[in-house]
């Protein structure tokens, strides 16, 4: 396999990849040197790589574990970067920045689910991958995948109805 | 089905693929049931989502691996090769031809020479080697 086939076979999946970093990650950048770092390992082993059925599932397992030693290794040292939701104390009068903040807000929202639920969530809505891949990618059986699933969009929906009933976007 | 109930299914984790996409198309239209309106982010935000994409160049080397593989082959090649010439193709044997005596007598004064020769080279190397004795004299003194 040369470069070129490589790079024709990462190519319907690689932006996937570097969502699902993100959304573990937060960081852009981490997210980019994480995604970089995978694709080179599944480079390297591009001789066994046809031995495998789905190179996508392997490359998003790939860069689920990455991205939680990454993680598991910032918390270790001690360096987690907290991420400030700063809010404008005045209310901003453009509907566009509205929205913006609205979806800011959802993306907070996810960030602050455990880990796991927040890669199911990024595989289903934002990928749709059906369950049997999700389990695929996590190792996991599929009736817990729909576990973890549901567990997610009820928090989601409690902390909306909560902003719904006070008004208030809760930080 | 009513969106109230595919959304209620929604929360419950038991839509499929295309019943999340009904959805998803429903809250990115502009007309939204009011009660409906406070899911709209949520969705929306999905949709913004499938947009981001990764642009950085990648890194890619040619293998190393692989290269360490051809030059063990290349290497083995060159073996390979001097083996075969050192053993198919033996350098002809040299010319040792030196001459001879007819007269043994003749012969017998030459081998005379020729040994005579020999020895005083092994004695004048021995010459430079018997000041080795001082030392071994030395040390008897000290040593005893």
């Amino acid at each position: 396999m040369n470069q070129n086939e490589f790079v024709h076979i990462i190519t319907p999946f690689k932006d996937k990849l570097f969502r699902l970093a993100k959304r573990m990650l937060v960081s852009t950048e981490e997210a980019e040197d994480a995604t970089q770092e995978v694709l080179v390992r599944l480079w390297n082993k591009n001789s066994s790589l046809k031995q495998y059925n789905s190179v996508e599932a392997l490359a998003m397992t790939m860069t689920k574990n990455y991205c939680l030693d990454q993680l598991k290794s910032k918390r270790a040292t001690n360096l987690q970067i907290v991420h400030n939701n700063y809010q404008d104390k005045q209310a901003s009068v453009e509907t566009q920045i509205e929205y913006q903040n609205t979806l800011h807000w959802a993306e907070k929202l996810i960030n602050d689910l455990p880990e796991q639920q927040r890669i199911i969530l990024q595989l289903r809505e934002i990928e749709e991958y059906e369950f049997s891949d999700i389990a695929q990618v996590l190792e996991m059986n599929e009736t817990a995948v729909r576990v973890a699933l549901s567990r997610a969009r009820k928090t989601l929906r409690e902390q909306i109805e909560k902003t719904h009933n006070y008004g208030i976007h809760v930080s | 089905m009513l969106v109230e109930q595919l959304v209620e299914k929604y929360f419950q984790g038991e839509t499929t693929i295309a019943e999340e996409k009904q959805l998803k198309a429903y809250f990115s239209s502009s007309d939204i049931a009011p009660h409906l309106v406070r899911y709209q982010s949520l969705f929306g935000y999905f949709e913004t989502q499938k947009g981001t994409q990764f642009e950085q160049k990648l890194p890619l080397q040619p293998r190393k691996q692989s290269t360490v593989k051809w030059i063990g082959i290349a290497a083995s090649f060159v073996v390979l090769f001097g083996l075969a010439t050192f053993f198919l193709y033996p350098t002809e044997p040299k010319n040792e031809d030196l001459g001879t005596f007819d007269n043994p007598e003749e012969a017998y004064l030459e081998t005379q020479k020729a040994l005579l020769m020999v020895s005083e080279q092994v004695n004048f190397g021995m010459e430079s080697v018997s000041h080795l004795k001082e030392y071994e004299k030395t040390k008897k003194t000290i040593f005893k």
